[in-house]
């Protein structure tokens, strides 16, 4: 073969946008740049005037000491809790949900899908007063009677925080929608040779569905680590403080230290950056046959 | 776990002979539910339940802190909200709020769109730099932009460059909602290029081969072919963010806690103090439906309008 278009190459226009490009990425980048620069930064340094953008000693003792004397290392914990219980149950729950709504007949269904739909629609701030209630209120928990009175129920706890994170109507939209797309021929298949529907599911459908469960595992996981208005009503002891609160009650503390907040910054940023990367071949894919842009 | 040992269970009794059709349909109702199930409770507990229990709680009055559960009072409540001036000044807030984060983001990100569709060097690592701010939780931006705003940060050492006062970004009445407006913009940057990237890459060669053709310039083909192709996605882009930043909380409570004077009080910072520092909880959700009112009108009506413009 002999090649007849010319291979595409770098002309001058190529070069010109990569710097205009550069500018723009300057002015986007420039916070992350000065975090990264005070969270290395000595104390001494940190509240220097005019800010220097390099460290002259770069160091980590932010870091230290935000390992050794704040409540980030508890928040980052009760974080990590919080969010792969909500990344596991929306996995399985909305998951399942998704499948049953796309691929199975059954009774309810209809008005099932419509709930979730109009659920999804409702801003999370009309919840928020009920819910903390229900939660005070929860039966049996928290030193509460069967009714619900006495005590604090779920307020304060892991569970209570992951109660509005269970199942987000969202996602089991998000997997109806993958579902849909998938053949029905091989749950036909699977039918004639004696197969149970739970086991279509779980051997069939769910390891084809490995997009949209990734989609819906990076969506839930930043969801939670992100989620702060709910954790701010529910949680009241430092011990169960979720990183945004810790964050939010550090940055509130009096004289703000921003070495140490910058370092605290980063621990905050960098699982979510992790999870989207890692997730993100399988994410762009799962959204894409959803039917539903970013 | 529950799906797993259900699944051996209902599998068992139609390994042998092939079931007939009725059987069959009932035990696939049977399996529909059993799959839903988990998903039905969660989202009764914590969405259906609530949601209603919250109407109700908007029709009453009630404290907490004080013996007696919520007092029924009607409608007094939404009477009450809406003919005081709080609310009102709120709603005022959060519209300022989000259509200033739109109109610098939507141009922005469209812009960004335009500048990384098409292939030239390292185009793939400025996608991706471009898109960082929105990965980034917005409680982390506002501790970043925390420090930006500062005394001594780096917004004041760039007023004192250019030979102009500092500014007290987040504590002046005039500038704060403006701070709070350029960070959020930021932020939102990342998330429309996408979609506009999505949608310059949706739009056929061959039409932009056609105008060029036609002799059409860079700038013509730009304004009468690519950008009207375009509002469709951008309306999408603009409702689905007034929708969330009409629902803003985060980034104001660590910036401003809505004040100076409530200056940056948005509605959902409205509610929170109503229902968790003053134990209205009845009018506290009697603004949180007039809020969710507000948003779903105003997703009918920009749908309604700009799409009609679009097919103009």
């Amino acid at each position: 073969m002999t090649v007849t278009a010319p291979a595409p190459r770098v002309g001058r226009t190529g070069w010109r946008r990569t710097i205009v490009a550069g500018i723009a990425a300057l002015l986007v980048a420039a916070p992350f740049v000065w975090m990264l620069s005070l969270a290395f930064k000595p104390p001494t340094e940190v509240f220097g005037y005019p800010p220097a953008l390099l460290p002259d000693a770069p160091t980590l003792e932010n870091f230290r000491f935000v390992w050794d004397s704040t409540n980030i290392p508890v928040a980052m914990a009760n974080s990590l809790v919080v969010a792969t219980s909500t990344v596991l149950a929306n996995c399985l729950a909305a998951t399942a949900a998704g499948y049953a709504l796309a691929r199975i007949d059954f009774r309810g269904a209809r008005v099932l899908f419509v709930v979730v739909l109009a659920s999804a629609m409702v801003p999370a701030v009309v919840q928020l007063i009920p819910l903390f209630l229900i939660t005070r209120g929860f039966p049996l928990a928290g030193g509460n009677d069967l009714l619900g009175h006495g005590g604090t129920g779920l307020l304060d706890t892991h569970a209570g925080l992951l109660l509005p994170l269970l199942v987000q109507p969202l996602n089991i939209y998000l997997a109806r929608q993958y579902f849909l797309d998938l053949s029905p021929e091989l749950a036909d298949a699977a039918r004639v040779d004696g197969a149970g529907e739970l086991r279509i599911f779980w051997r069939i459908y769910l390891p084809l569905a490995r997009p949209i469960v990734a989609t819906i595992a990076v969506l839930s996981f930043t969801g939670a680590w992100e989620d702060f208005l709910w954790p701010l009503v529910v949680v009241s002891s430092p011990d169960m403080q979720t990183l945004p609160l810790a964050l939010s009650s550090f940055a509130g503390s009096g004289a703000t230290q921003y070495g140490p907040l910058m370092a605290s910054t980063i621990v905050a940023i960098v699982p979510v950056v992790v999870i989207f990367i890692a997730g993100q071949r399988h994410f762009v894919q799962g959204l894409g046959s959803g039917g539903v842009k970013g | 776990m529950a799906t797993m040992t259900g699944s051996t269970r209902a599998a068992a009794p139609d390994a042998a002979p092939p079931p007939r059709r009725g059987r069959l349909l009932a035990t696939q109702r049977r399996a529909g539910w059993i799959l839903v199930l988990p998903a039905v409770v969660a989202l009764v507990v914590v969405t259906v339940v609530p949601i209603l229990y919250g109407f109700y709680l908007s029709l009453t009055s009630y404290n907490p802190v004080e013996r007696g559960g919520p007092r029924f009072h009607g409608l007094d409540g939404y009477v009450e909200v809406v003919t005081s001036g709080a609310f009102w000044q709120a709603v005022g807030v959060t519209a300022q709020y989000a259509l200033g984060t739109l109109m610098l983001a939507v141009p922005g990100a469209l812009g960004l769109a335009l500048l990384v569709n098409g292939r030239f060097p390292g185009v793939a690592l400025f996608r991706s730099l471009f898109y960082l701010p929105r990965v980034v939780p917005l409680v982390a931006v506002s501790m970043i932009w925390l420090w930006l705003y500062s005394h001594d940060g780096l917004f004041n050492y760039v007023l004192d460059l250019a030979g102009l006062p500092r500014v007290a970004f987040l504590t002046d009445e005039d500038t704060a909602l403006l701070s709070l407006i350029l960070m959020r913009a930021w932020k939102a940057l990342g998330g429309g290029m996408i979609i506009f990237l999505a949608g310059l890459q949706g739009i056929p060669k061959t039409l932009l081969e056609a105008a060029a053709v036609d002799g059409c310039g860079r700038w013509r083909t730009l304004r009468h072919v690519t950008l009207p192709l375009l509002v469709p996605i951008t309306t999408y882009v603009v409702v689905v963010d007034l929708i969330y930043l009409a629902q803003s909380f985060a980034e104001v409570y660590i910036l401003t806690a809505g004040g100076p004077l409530s200056s940056t009080t948005v509605v959902n910072m409205l509610i929170y103090n109503e229902a968790f520092e003053h134990y209205r909880l009845g009018n506290a959700s009697a603004m949180a439906f007039l809020l969710f009112s507000l948003i779903f009108a105003l997703a009918y009506l920009n749908i309604k309008v700009l799409s009609k413009g679009g097919r103009r």
